[in-house]
C-alpha cells in the first residue's frame, strides 16, 4: 500500500500533556486543549516562537458545545496568535489523523517544530446528545436509518465474531468480560483515569450482569462518554536532541480506512484497515508486531480490542478473545495492551483519545508512568479507530532512532 | 464512454421510494457481474462506473444483530429494536431492522435464518439526511 517514500527526516516527541478524563462542566473545548497543551510545552524547553503550527483534532464540537472552527479560537488561546492551525475530524481518530498530518510535515520538512493535539466534551453533553453525536460516524444514511449506534456496531461484530470462530456467544462474553476487568483494573490505577480508583476489581459475572446497552454488550463492555484534552510536541530528531535529554522517536506510522460496515461484510471482524496501517507503520519502522513492548489500543468495546489485537499481528484470526483470558495481554504478558487503561478504564474524549495514546506511550518510554510499568520497554505502538472502521491509524515510538 | 442510461443514478430518495413499494433497487456491474447495493458510485467489487439498474430479489440471511437497549436522541422513542445485518441472495450486505420481539431470547440460532426486506416510513430527526421521513429497511422472518 501507499506508504511515502520520498526520503524523510526523523521525528522526535519533545513533550506530552493530558488533562484528568472524566466530567468537565466547567471548561470549554479550548480550556481542556490549552491545559493540555501548557503541560506539554512545559517539560519541551522551547519558547512560545518556535512552534511553528498547529494540529487539533476534534469529533462533534458543532454537537456538543455548539463550536466548529476551533483552531484559531485554540492557538489564540494558548498565545500563539496567527500561525496556522487547522482542525481534524476523523470522528475518534481525529487527532491520530492530526498527528500523522503533523508528522508527515515536520518529516517532509514543512516545519521543524509543531503542536499536536485534541479535546472533546461528550460526558458534559448527555447520554442521549452524545450516543446521537457519535454515530454521525456511521454512515449517514443507511446505518443511521436503521438507528445503528456505536455499541451497536460492536456488538453485530461481537455476534460475527461469535459466528465465524465457533465461540458460543456466553463464552465468547466470559472471554470480553477479561478485557474490561484488565482495563478498568489499569484505569483504577492511573490519576488521570476517569475511573480511577474504581472499578479496581471487577468480576466477570459484574461485567455480563450491567446493564444491556446493545446485546450481547452490556454497560462494561463499552468505554465511558468523557470529557478531556491532551497535546504533544514533535519537533525533527536534530531540533529535539538540542533541547531536551530523552527525545521520544516516531518510528513508523499508517494509515487506512473504509466504507460502511454492510461494505465491509465479514471483513469487518477482521478490521482490514487496521492491517493495513499498521503494516505500513511496521514496514516504515522497519519492525514486526514481535518487536513491539507494549501497545495502547483503541478499546471502545471489549470486542474491539480483541479484533485490534489480531489485525495488528499479535495473534492469529479467532485467538485474540483466547489471548486475554490467558494473560497474554496484561502486563508481564507478551504483548501488554493499554497499561494506561485504555478507552474502557482512562475515559474516552474522542478527539483527544489519539494523542492521548501519544501520552501513554511516551510516559512508559521515559519510564515515567510509575503506576503501571511496563519493564524495560523500548517500543511502544498507538492503534486509533475511527468510526465503524472508517479511519484507522497506528504509530510506532521508540527510545532510539529509526534503524 | 459511459452511456447516458448507465449513468442515470439511483437517488436516494428513489432508492427509499421504492423499498416502500416491496422493491429492492442496485446495480448489476457489465464487466464483473457483482451486484451493488445500497447503490453508490461504482461498482462495490471492482470500482467501474458500467453498473446497470436492476431489482434485487430482497431475499436474503441474517448475518448478524443487535437488539438496543439505549438509543441516541432522535431514535429513543423506538426503543428497544433489533439492528440485523442480512446477506442477499446476489451477495451485497445490507443494514435494517428485524420486526420480532424476542431477538436475544433466540440469540444466535437467528443467524442463518431467511428474511425478505421491506421499506417502512419512521418520523425524520434533526439531523438525518432526507429531511421529509425516513425510510427503514425492515427483514421479516420468511418461516
Amino acid at each position: 500500500m501507499g506508504g511515502i517514500n520520498v526520503e524523510k527526516r526523523d521525528v522526535a516527541v519533545l513533550g506530552v500533556g493530558q488533562t484528568k478524563f472524566g466530567y468537565h462542566p466547567d471548561k470549554s473545548l479550548v480550556d481542556l486543549f490549552a491545559e493540555a497543551f501548557y503541560e506539554a510545552f512545559n517539560e519541551s524547553n522551547i519558547e512560545l516562537k518556535d512552534i511553528q503550527a498547529i494540529y487539533y483534532g476534534n469529533f462533534v464540537g458543532e454537537m456538543t458545545d455548539g463550536s466548529a472552527n476551533l483552531s484559531g479560537f485554540i492557538s489564540d488561546e494558548i498565545g500563539l496568535k496567527g500561525i496556522p492551525a487547522r482542525r481534524y475530524e476523523a470522528a475518534c481518530a481525529s487527532s491520530s489523523v492530526a498527528f500523522r498530518e503533523a508528522y508527515l510535515a515536520v518529516a517532509h520538512g514543512i516545519y521543524d517544530c509543531v503542536a499536536v493535539g485534541g479535546s472533546e466534551r461528550l460526558y458534559n453533553a448527555g447520554t442521549a446528545i452524545g450516543t446521537r453525536a457519535l454515530a454521525t460516524a456511521v454512515d449517514g444514511l443507511h446505518e443511521m436509518t436503521a438507528g445503528l449506534t456505536f455499541p451497536g456496531v460492536f456488538a453485530l461484530a461481537a455476534r460475527l465474531y461469535s459466528k465465524k470462530y465457533e465461540i458460543p456467544m456466553e463464552k465468547l462474553h466470559e472471554k470480553m468480560a477479561q478485557v474490561s476487568i484488565k482495563n478498568h483494573k489499569y484505569g483504577a490505577m492511573n490519576p488521570k483515569a476517569q475511573f480511577y480508583n474504581k472499578f479496581g476489581d471487577l468480576k466477570v459475572e459484574d461485567v455480563l450482569k450491567s446493564k444491556v446497552i446493545c446485546s450481547p454488550l452490556t454497560l462494561f463492555d463499552c468505554c465511558p462518554m468523557t470529557d478531556g484534552g491532551s497535546a504533544v510536541i514533535i519537533a525533527s530528531a536534530d531540533f529535539a536532541e538540542d533541547v531536551i535529554d530523552k527525545p521520544i522517536y516516531v518510528l513508523g506510522t499508517g494509515q487506512s480506512g473504509a466504507g460502511g460496515l454492510f461494505r465491509q461484510k465479514e471483513d469487518m471482524i477482521r478490521a482490514i484497515p487496521r492491517k493495513i496501517a499498521s503494516e505500513m507503520a511496521y514496514k516504515e519502522a522497519k519492525l514486526t508486531p514481535k518487536d513491539i513492548d507494549f501497545v495502547e489500543i483503541h478499546d471502545c468495546f471489549t470486542i474491539a480490542e480483541i479484533i485490534a489485537s489480531e489485525a495488528m499481528g499479535f495473534f492469529e484470526y479467532g485467538k485474540g478473545a483466547d489471548a486475554v483470558e490467558e494473560g497474554e495481554t496484561w502486563v508481564g504478558g507478551s504483548i501488554p495492551i493499554n497499561p494506561d487503561g485504555g478507552l474502557i478504564g482512562k475515559g474516552h474524549p474522542v478527539g483527544a483519545t489519539g494523542t492521548s495514546q501519544i501520552y501513554a506511550v511516551v510516559k512508559q518510554l521515559r519510564n515515567e508512568f510509575k503506576y503501571n510499568q511496563v519493564k524495560d520497554a523500548e517500543i511502544g505502538m498507538t492503534d486509533t479507530l475511527g468510526g465503524d472502521f472508517g479511519t484507522l491509524v497506528n504509530i510506532i515510538l521508540g527510545v532510539h532512532r529509526r534503524g | 464512454m459511459v452511456e447516458e442510461s448507465e449513468s442515470r443514478k439511483i437517488t436516494y430518495t428513489e432508492y427509499f421510494d421504492a423499498l416502500l413499494e416491496g422493491k429492492l433497487l442496485g446495480y448489476k456491474c457489465k464487466d464483473c457481474n457483482a451486484y451493488t447495493c445500497p447503490p453508490k458510485a461504482v461498482c462495490d467489487n471492482c470500482g467501474s462506473q458500467k453498473v446497470e439498474r436492476v431489482e434485487l430479489s430482497g431475499k436474503g440471511r441474517i448475518k448478524t444483530f443487535t437488539t438496543t437497549y439505549v438509543a441516541p436522541v432522535g431514535y429513543d422513542k423506538e426503543v428497544p429494536y433489533t439492528v440485523a445485518m442480512v446477506e442477499l441472495e446476489e451477495g451485497p450486505w445490507i443494514i435494517g431492522r428485524l420486526e420480532i420481539e424476542n431477538a436475544d431470547e433466540i440469540g444466535q440460532d437467528l443467524i442463518g435464518e431467511e428474511v425478505v426486506v421491506e421499506g417502512k416510513e419512521f418520523p425524520t430527526e434533526m439531523f438525518y439526511p432526507d429531511k421529509k421521513r425516513r425510510v427503514v429497511p425492515i427483514f421479516r422472518l420468511v418461516k
